[in-house]
């Protein structure tokens, strides 16, 4: 039951053929069977999740109209703020906190019918891209559990792959949802900046934050993303529009006429040679599919991850502020006559991690007058470049498209001590995250020499999700016809089994 | 190469307040050069004459009708809080003695 894709489970659901309360206890086995290697999740709300499935089958069977997805289970990255379940963000100085309010996502969720099994391990702040920096230990990956899932939300690219989940939330700033997707062979999409609400989504980056949706198909993601999407008053920067038509383009997938382009930046050098070959060969099934295939040339993102680098450490710089020891999470060497200010400082030692330590002293020197306008002014400028360079782009082409990642998923250890190769994993993610569009990662197969899953990245402008799915569901379908087994069929058994 | 000293790190751990052993201070110090010349690309392209973009969307402020809303009960605001006293958050002194 747990290998079916969640468009599967919601039927059998709709068709009375199981119960939501059967679905999610099977999920619950799996992961007490296969979690003590995988470690996706920081938190597993079995009870609440029980209690919430027995409440959607209760509705069902009143006769109250459902959403498509309802009684489906899911993994909730730790970044979202749900009512009375810890929510750590990965951190240290979160460690007990128990909200008193639910994100705007996890009421969506909740109102959905989805069943909300836990929250899922992540770096720290989402500050990281292989989840080696949650202050609770690393996940591990499905494919190979020496190998990092990615990040930052590691854990719930791994749950979705361990089939631990069918569906999860994670949450993108600089590719944080689309990496993982690649190195776990899952699909997830980050939605255009604006098109998911940010409330109660725990800030790392607010110019470049957004939420969204991982499955292990297309159709699955835009299910989820459907329900996760739509304007929220609580939200300032919520776009005030209806919903992309996600669903519906991910059931036609149909690029028979599509201009497709390549960005002649994002390939070749620095990406690994099995990566950039099952690129290529996705690219080729995209033409005999009938799209044509056109290089566009996008010469500022040689620059974005420069950018990127200052404009979210600058950002997060302000808004770790917030954890100052005083009105929730953790307060250290509050004795007798310290002050307020040696409480705070020694709580943020205590309380933060190596890398976000790195990335707050960075943004501190970036914003710091003298260094301001060479540092975090250029980066605001390489933004409105890149901006420009997206927008003549798709005047060439309906989407575009990269890798997602230049690496297959690497050993756990590996680059945790060199800060700039880690770095530069996100190099082809990033620009979407800058440029405020949509992007999704789709498994495109698996790298010859290693056998590790690559991902396949598609770009389209802000509110124009839609494009995404249509084109990666096309894609989907004639590699499933190629392969003749999901990827994900050629993933190790894990113990327990 | 860019550098900064063990110094400058502390300088700006301080006004992060964030306290630093000094393990910490030299690590960082020795990692930022590295890092600091990667994110100095951005000052290669002529960037004369082009308009900064702080955020993806044209902002503009919204105001929600003045009406009176739900909101967290004092129990729920506390429930988080690392120490209180008569509903309210108790935090260290934050004035010295003699002010």
């Amino acid at each position: 039951m747990i290998q079916q894709t969640a468009a599967q489970m919601a039927d059998a659901l709709a068709k009375g053929e199981i119960t939501s309360v059967e679905l999610t206890q099977a999920h619950l086995d799996r992961i007490a069977a296969v979690d003590g290697q995988v470690k996706a999740f920081l938190h597993v709300d079995t009870e609440g999740a029980l209690a919430q499935a027995k409440d959607v089958d209760a509705r069902r069977k009143s006769g109250e109209k459902l959403s498509p997805i309802a009684g489906v289970p899911l993994a909730l990255k730790d970044v979202l703020a749900q009512k009375g379940i810890p929510t750590t963000a990965g951190s240290k100085i979160l460690q007990g906190w128990r909200p008193p309010y639910d994100s705007t996502v996890v009421s969506k969720l909740k109102d959905a019918g989805v069943v909300i099994m836990g929250k899922t391990n992540m770096d720290e702040f989402a500050m990281g891209s292989s989840t080696e920096n949650s202050g609770y230990g690393p996940t591990f990956n499905p494919w190979d559990l020496t190998r990092t899932p990615g990040g930052s939300s590691g854990g719930s690219s791994a749950a979705v792959s361990s089939f631990e989940a069918p569906l999860a939330v994670g949450s993108d700033t600089g590719g944080s949802i689309r990496q993982p997707a690649a190195l776990t062979g899952i699909v997830g999409v980050r939605p255009t900046y604006g098109a998911v609400s940010r409330f109660g989504l725990i800030a790392y980056s607010s110019s470049l934050d957004q939420a969204g949706p991982f499955g292990r198909t297309v159709l699955d993601t835009a299910l989820l993303h459907e329900v996760m999407a739509g304007h929220d008053a609580k939200d300032a920067t919520s776009i005030n529009a209806p919903v992309p038509a996600v669903v519906a383009a991910a059931k036609s997938g149909d690029v028979k006429g599509m201009k497709i382009g390549v960005i002649k930046q994002l390939q070749g050098e620095g990406y690994q040679k099995g990566v950039q070959a099952r690129f290529d060969e996705s690219l080729q099934v995209l033409a005999g599919l009938g799209a044509e295939i056109v290089e566009v040339d996008c010469p500022s993102f040689e620059y974005a991850l420069a950018a990127y680098y200052l404009i979210a450490p600058s950002e997060c710089s302000s808004n770790l502020a917030r954890f100052d020891a005083m009105r929730y999470g953790l307060r250290t060497g509050d004795v007798d006559g310290a002050s307020a200010e040696a409480v705070m400082s020694a709580t943020r030692d205590a309380g933060f991690g190596r890398e976000v330590k790195r990335r707050i002293i960075l943004g501190t020197y970036a914003l710091s007058s003298g260094y301001y306008d060479a540092y975090y002014g250029s980066a605001q400028k390489i933004r409105t470049l890149i901006i420009q360079d997206y927008a003549k782009a798709f005047t060439q082409a309906d989407v575009l498209v990269s890798p997602t990642a230049p690496t297959t998923a690497y050993k756990i250890g590996e680059k945790v001590d060199d800060p700039m190769a880690m770095y530069l994993g996100d190099v082809a993610t990033i620009p979407v995250n800058l440029a405020g569009i949509c992007g999704m990662s789709l498994p495109a197969g698996l790298a010859d020499e290693d056998n590790l899953p690559v991902g396949f990245q598609i770009m389209a402008p802000a509110m124009q999700d839609q494009r995404l799915y249509q084109a990666g569901a096309a894609l989907e379908a004639a590699l499933l016809s190629k392969w003749g087994a999901p990827i994900l069929s050629k993933a190790p058994a894990l113990g327990g089994k | 190469m860019s550098s900064l000293s063990r110094d400058d790190v502390a300088k700006l751990a301080g006004l992060a307040r964030i306290e630093m052993t000094e393990a910490e201070l030299v690590e960082l110090s020795s990692q930022f050069g590295m890092i600091l010349d990667a994110v100095a690309r951005v000052q290669e392209m002529d960037l004369s004459g082009v308009k900064a973009t702080s955020h993806p969307q044209p902002l503009e402020n919204i105001a929600r009708p003045d009406v009176v809303l739900p909101s967290l009960s004092p129990e729920d605001a506390l429930s988080g809080a690392p120490a209180q006293e008569e509903s309210r958050f108790r935090v260290p002194q934050i004035l010295g003695e003699a002010e």
